[in-house]
């Protein structure tokens, strides 16, 4: 029970606090602090809810590839890039037709993996050969994977309106969405991918020894080494498993709506970085990173709302940022007070045995 | 400039733990005080108390005859109190200056102010360092210098070295004596923590011996003898690590041959050793720290590689095999530092009896854990080696060294292993736990495993082996045979001070 607590009073603290600022800064820039909560807690229409379901997929699947990277004590900024880059090579692949039918499907994703993979392989191998650290090759290779597929698309691409696109994906390559609600669009069948990478991302950490080897390098690399893990190699393999993940993130949306490729029109950039967001506030669990998802969707779908209300809808970036901030104080300030606190329980437990306090150990 | 230090009745707890308590000591303005006592007797909690880096729960300490208190290093260092940790915090890449002057821009300034003191400082007590040097350039004596330097710069009137002879080789050692003999003739007080006897009868001018959190006794260094202080430090009731009858078989379980080990610079670290360690046998290394123990430890365990030689363990090569396939093949490992290399502190400590095991039965099926059978051994431990803790669920941090030690040995122990390496294994621990320790060591060794033993407690060496080795500058330099050697002879053949 105590546990339960522990673990949900910071997102919920964080979440309060978020708003409160939004509020603030609402207020002194003359706009209705009023409006601005009653349109965010408004029941969201059906349209809105499709959207938000369908984000969450996108935004939880960037979240587990953020929380492969940061499980390993690695931080994976290029999420961003991973995805543009699987997205890329996976619209050229399934706009081709080269495998005919559902299957086109399959093999499509295949590719988004391993293009994801690569190019996440980069700041792996650079970092165990070279040391650079991997932040910073990410970094630089998000910029490449822009003016990379942008390139590729305008080169090779066909035209669609005023810029390039990749080929459409053939009508018989693209599944049927859930009609869950009549009358508003479709659930994306392919959000099942972030159901799929989510029992994954559980039963490879929790149940596998290559898991419990990567927990083990995040948590102490030292301790990793001394227990016969190959450092370096659980690098690039994580590195490369997290860009793989990363490659499926706009999968969903591909199949599901747009069913081509090109940049700005026909993408939506930015969910890498809002994933790394997402697995911070899902504290890198299962359920943490599904709730911030579906947290960050819920925000986003209602602030197209807030236009009506006069308010500019970028204020949810406020609030999407200030909860990520408050959340990784409040997790750390109850870290430290679990952790006292189990301490004294354990010498309270063995109180009745003296033999344990003639350690003069102070470390 | 000369400052008076007093501590009295200081006390720490933490939880579970009295790491302090009825600590007094006196520190003469220009003199050097030794302050010994074994690892784990409560010196540098006492010491991170005098600098502030930990409040103390109960005593005071008058500086000059007034009560202070200090909540920060700050505040020590403002009165004149200045401290070198065992561990140099330089940065690499910065210049003398720079480092010096990091977080005292105020005194001097950065420029040609603090470049003259510092030269000032340097010249005066013979460091002969320069300024506009990076570090990363300097040896361990020189770096040490620029820490002295460091809070002589800000004004210590008091300077407390901790093992400050740790990392150091001989010469260097008579050097920083030499630098300190200046330091004092200067009127400055040094506090100087170490359990090396021959260094503090060398070099001090008081004795303060602590055991078990507590002051003991002091000592005149001009009439102590080795033999007393030890004893000092010991106490008398310390229970013996004797081992009995001889279990030592012919069948050889691990044999280095000239195995040779550089480190990046391409300098020796282990120089052609060679050594066999039989079944039934317990084989002791004896060396100062940083002699080439950690070396020869990791090149056996896989996580250094042998520039030339032929490691074999039970007959197979095991030169180029990685730190896993040692492990598989039966080593147990107790490392040097728990903390970084046994346990990983955030899991609890079924998780933590994985580790080091990751793919042995019953803690693993496959490529898949096993987390009920994890659970099942290392409840097993936890009772068969007396690990003190209110459950297997419990992480690994909360538990006190002694504990989480214990739990380290009873895993290593576990899966049939035919060697097993214990570094420092009772370093830090209670003397229950350390009694305990020791019988699992020898129960080991009455199975038939091979020990490799690396310890700097002599007492603990000399009780469980049945063959000491000398290691010195990466070289092994005498075998002895603990029944008939003592400590004495051993500490000379440690630091090079009579051929075996």
């Amino acid at each position: 029970m105590k546990r339960i607590a522990y673990s949900l009073a910071p997102p919920v603290v964080a979440v309060v606090f978020a708003l409160a600022a939004t509020c603030v800064v609402i207020a002194i820039s003359g706009g209705s602090v009023g409006a601005f909560l009653s349109t965010i807690f408004s029941v969201p229409n059906d349209r809105i809810l499709v959207n938000i379901v369908n984000q969450s997929s996108l935004l939880a699947i960037s979240g587990f590839a953020a929380a492969i990277g940061f499980r390993m004590g690695l931080f994976n900024i290029g999420v961003e890039g991973q995805y543009i880059v699987g997205s890329c090579a996976a619209a050229f692949f399934g706009g081709s037709g080269l495998v005919p039918g559902p299957l086109n499907i399959l093999a499509t994703l295949v590719v988004a993996i391993l293009a994801g993979a690569a190019y996440a392989s980069i700041a792996g191998v650079l970092k165990v050969t070279r040391g650079v650290s991997e932040v910073i090759s990410a970094i630089m290779l998000n910029y490449i994977a822009l003016t990379m597929s942008g390139y590729l698309v305008q080169r090779y691409g066909v035209k669609a309106g005023y810029t390039y696109a990749t080929n459409d994906l053939p009508p018989s390559s693209q599944p049927l969405g859930f009609a869950i609600l009549p009358g508003a669009n479709d659930v994306w069948a392919l959000t099942v991918i972030a159901v799929a990478v989510a029992a994954g991302y559980w039963f490879l950490l929790a149940r596998t020894r290559f898991g419990f080897d990567l927990r083990t390098t995040g948590a102490s690399a030292s301790a990793a080494l001394a227990s016969g893990i190959g450092v370096k190699k659980m690098v690039v393999v994580s590195m490369a498993l997290s860009g793989g993940v990363a490659g499926l993130v706009w999968m969903p949306a591909y199949f599901g709506s747009v069913h081509r490729f090109g940049v700005p029109e026909n993408f939506q950039a930015g969910l890498g970085f809002a994933g790394l967001a997402v697995a911070l506030l899902g504290r890198n669990r299962v359920p943490g990173i599904i709730l911030g998802a579906v947290l960050f969707a819920y925000l986003s779908g209602q602030s197209n709302e807030l236009q009506r209300d006069g308010i500019a809808k970028q204020v949810v970036d406020i609030t999407q940022g200030i909860v990520v901030l408050a959340v990784v104080v409040a997790y750390e300030i109850v870290r430290r007070r679990q952790s006292r606190a189990e301490r004294e329980q354990v010498s309270e437990e063995l109180a009745a045995t003296p033999a344990a306090a003639n350690e003069g150990e102070a470390r | 400039m000369t400052i008076e230090v007093e501590l009295a009745g200081i006390g720490k707890r933490f939880p579970g733990v009295i790491a302090n308590h009825d600590v007094s000591l006196r520190i003469r303005p220009g003199t050097v005080h030794a302050l010994i006592g074994e690892n784990g007797a409560g010196k540098s909690t006492l010491m991170k108390i005098l600098y502030g880096v930990q409040p103390a729960d109960e005593g005071t300490i008058s500086v000059d005859g007034q009560h202070r208190s200090f909540a920060s290093p700050t505040d020590a260092i403002e009165v004149g109190i200045g401290m070198v940790f065992q561990h140099f915090m330089l940065a690499d890449n910065l210049t003398v200056l720079e480092n010096i002057v990091l977080g005292a821009e105020k005194l001097h300034g950065i420029g040609d102010g603090a470049r003259t003191r510092i030269k000032e400082i340097s010249a005066r007590f013979g460091f002969g360092l320069e300024p506009d040097q990076l570090v990363e350039r300097l040896g361990v004596a020189d770096r040490q210098r620029v820490e002295i330097l460091k809070v002589l710069y800000r004004g210590a009137e008091l300077i407390i070295l901790d093992e400050p002879t740790a990392v150091l080789v001989p010469q260097e050692v008579d050097a920083l004596f030499s630098n300190l003999r200046e330091l004092v003739a200067d009127g400055c007080s040094v506090l100087f923590i170490s359990h090396k006897l021959d260094e503090v009868l060398a070099i001090a001018d008081d004795i303060t011996v602590m055991r078990r959190g507590t002051t003991v006794g002091t000592a005149d260094p001009r009439t102590a003898t080795k033999h007393q202080l030890a004893e000092l430090m010991v106490g008398s009731e310390l229970p013996s690590p004797e081992t009995s009858e001889r279990t030592v078989t012919d069948q050889v379980v691990l044999a280095l041959d000239g195995v040779t080990v550089t480190d990046d610079l391409g300098r020796d670290r282990l120089t052609d050793v060679s050594l066999a360690v039989h079944r039934g046998e317990v084989v002791g290394i004896a060396g100062v720290e940083g002699n080439g123990q950690t070396e020869l430890v990791e090149v056996v365990m896989g996580m250094l590689r042998a520039a030339s030689g032929r490691i074999t363990l039970d007959g197979q090569d095991i030169t180029r095999l990685s730190t896993r396939k040692v492990r598989e093949l039966g080593v147990g490992f107790v490392p040097e530092d728990r903390h970084r290399h046994g346990l990983v502190l955030d899991f609890p400590l079924w998780e933590n009896r994985i580790l080091g095991h990751q793919t042995k039965p019953p803690v693993v099926k496959g490529p898949l854990l096993n987390p009920a059978g994890a659970r099942t051994d290392a409840r097993r431990i936890v009772e068969e080696f007396d690990v003190r803790t209110p459950g297997i669920g419990t992480t690994a941090r909360a538990l006190s060294g002694g504990n989480q030690q214990k739990f380290i040995v009873g895993r290593e122990m576990s899966g049939d292993p035919i060697l097993l390496i214990a570094s420092h294994p009772t370093r830090g621990v209670d003397v229950g736990a350390q009694a305990a320790i020791w019988d699992h060591v020898r129960a080991a060794r009455r199975e038939g495993l091979g020990v490799l033993l690396v310890s700097a407690d002599l007492d603990e060496l000399i009780g469980l082996s049945d063959r000491i080795e000398v290691v010195l500058r990466g070289r092994l330099t005498g075998t002895f045979d603990p029944s008939q050697v003592t400590a004495q002879d051993l500490g000379a053949a440690m630091t090079g001070g009579s051929a075996a």
